[in-house]
């Protein structure tokens, strides 16, 4: 069975404006889930900042829907835009 | 190769400013097991069936859009036309309503958005179950929220039937009268060549021909294209049409992995990506924004055709590059209602009905959420019918007509339909047009277009 091996990788994406404490506070919250940060990075573009972080969600101990939902919190908290997708979709759309 | 922040943030982007959303996953469910010479028979049965899968389906949507992060905006079920089902079943136009209301009342209980399939293919002839249906239908549809109904009156393989077409004047503007501003009208749409797995209302049924079930999606990004196009203006034509067609291809990608994943999840067949880009009514969610974008001064004005038809062609383009299971209509929706853009072009005289039925003919899916006075005689409604899907049989591509004659209503009234059907001015129609023709009935033969085996 080494598809159960394969992680999960979803992509969480932070728009809006940079300020100090955007890293502790996802990573927290991702470390309060048992999910594995695997890349984090940044850029502004077209005027944003733009963060994304890698996570494995393999062994998480809470359903997307709630992941989701503790983003919500901390995007609402910071006036922040955060997205939560499975990577699939960026391959899918973007590689031929 | 791991993504990079830039092609998360094109995707993230297309979401947050641009309106990509998955339109529509609609499943088609068969019930032609379901008929029975009894009526309670065949709505028990079809009751069960829909609000099961009803709500599978959206339990399933509502996990893939939280797994994705693209919202699935509608949530729909397509069935077996409703005229086959009524076949055993006594000819009494109550009959075909009570119908009517059993798919209805399924799909609320299932919270299913819209259940499409209250139709019949007459292109060729009428049974007297299908003749029925179509005279149920002003009661059917002005009883019913989220039914929606179609009829395929014309094909490239039998022409057009003349004599269905010749009654639906009738029965719209019977509809119209039944419902506030004619909305009624806004839930039937009659087509030439209808695609039996299109997952887009009003024209979404679930064809003879398909399985069981079959899962089938419609994607949409009127916004996404529009914005791309507007961060091009020196390109030239060639060029443009080469982004709009990559644009098209990252779409139809994330819609064919949404599909993919939902079937699978469902346990039932993937059946279709369907590319048209839909207008809604938000600003800049329009397909006629695209056409002023590309270089058009507006919507309807000479130059709008040739803007459509390589705007329809880059999407067919990059669609069929991305997902082997293109269906539907895979067109391009120009309703005059729902689109902001052509509603403007209406109000200020650049998009009139002749230029409409022109833009058809190069895109699908025909003259679509169109207000007209609801005294327009029902021999001029057949005949604007007969011009638009004459159109879809001379050129073997579907066309459809979707017309809201509004009681009450002058040329240049606004009427608001509410909600994402949009609003839209009364458009000039003459009163007299082709009587005698309409009256003569009978059949427009296939054309020799048809004659290719």
């Amino acid at each position: 069975m080494a598809k159960k091996n394969k992680p999960q990788v979803c992509i969480i994406t932070v728009t809006g404006a940079d300020r100090v404490g955007i890293i502790a506070k996802l990573a927290t919250a991702m470390a309060k889930a048992n999910i594995n940060i695997l890349d984090v990075n940044q850029k502004i573009m077209e005027d944003y900042f733009v963060m994304t972080m890698a996570v494995d969600i393999t062994k998480a101990t809470i359903n997307t829907e709630k992941i989701k939902k503790s983003l919500d919190k901390i995007a609402e908290e910071m006036s922040l835009n955060i997205a939560f997708q499975d990577e699939n979709i960026f391959k899918a759309m973007h590689r031929v | 190769m791991p993504v990079s922040v830039e092609e998360v943030f094109e995707t993230v982007k297309m979401t947050l400013d641009h309106h990509f959303d998955i339109r529509t996953v609609t499943l088609g469910i068969n019930l032609k097991d379901c008929m029975d010479r009894t009526l309670t028979g065949l709505t028990e049965r079809i009751y069960r069936r829909i609000l099961e899968k009803g709500r599978l389906l959206n339990k399933c949507a509502n996990s893939i859009e939280h797994k994705y992060g693209i919202p699935i905006t509608n949530r729909r079920i397509a069935v077996t036309p409703a005229a086959l089902l009524l076949e055993p079943l006594p000819r009494r136009i109550d009959t075909a309503v009570r119908l009517a209301k059993a798919l209805d009342a399924a799909a609320k209980k299932a919270n299913i958005d819209f259940i499409g399939g209250f139709g019949a293919m007459v292109q060729k002839g009428m049974t007297a179950a299908d003749e029925k249906l179509i005279e149920a239908i002003p009661q059917a549809l002005s009883k019913t929220n989220r039914l929606c109904g179609f009829l395929n009156l014309a094909s490239t393989a039998a022409g057009i039937n003349m004599n269905a077409v010749e009654k639906f004047g009738h029965t719209l503007i019977q509809l119209a009268h039944l419902t506030k501003n004619g909305i009624g009208c806004a839930k039937v749409a009659v087509f030439a060549n209808v695609p039996e797995d299109n997952p887009f209302m009003a024209g979404a049924h679930h064809g003879i021909g398909e399985p069981d079930f079959s899962l089938n999606v419609g994607i949409s990004g009127p916004g996404v294209v529009r914005d791309v196009v507007s961060q091009n203006p020196d390109a030239d034509l060639t060029q443009l049409s080469e982004v709009i067609k990559r644009t098209v291809f990252k779409i139809t990608r994330a819609g064919e992995l949404i599909g993919r994943e939902m079937a699978q999840l469902m346990k039932v067949d993937f059946g279709i990506v369907d590319i048209s880009l839909a207008s809604t009514t938000s600003a800049h969610d329009s397909v006629a924004e695209i056409i002023e974008a590309m270089g058009v001064k507006q919507m309807g004005l000479p130059g709008s055709t040739a803007a459509l038809a390589m705007l329809m062609d880059a999407v067919k383009k990059g669609g069929a590059m991305a997902s082997g299971n293109i269906g539907g209509l895979s067109g391009t929706f120009i309703p005059v209602s729902e689109d902001a853009a052509m509603s403007r072009a209406v109000k200020d005289g650049t998009l009139n009905l002749q230029k409409l039925e022109a833009l058809t003919s190069v895109c699908s899916v025909g003259m679509d959420m169109f207000a007209v006075p609801g005294d327009t005689p029902p021999d001029v409604l057949s005949a604007i019918i007969a011009d638009e899907l004459s159109i879809g049989v001379i050129n073997n591509k579907t066309t459809g007509v979707r017309v809201i004659p509004v009681p009450g209503k002058k040329p240049g009234d606004i009427v608001s339909f509410g909600g994402l059907l949009g609003s839209a001015p009364v458009m000039e129609v003459p009163k007299i047009a082709a009587k005698k023709f309409i009256q003569r009935k009978g059949r427009i033969p296939s054309p020799i277009q048809a004659m290719r085996n």
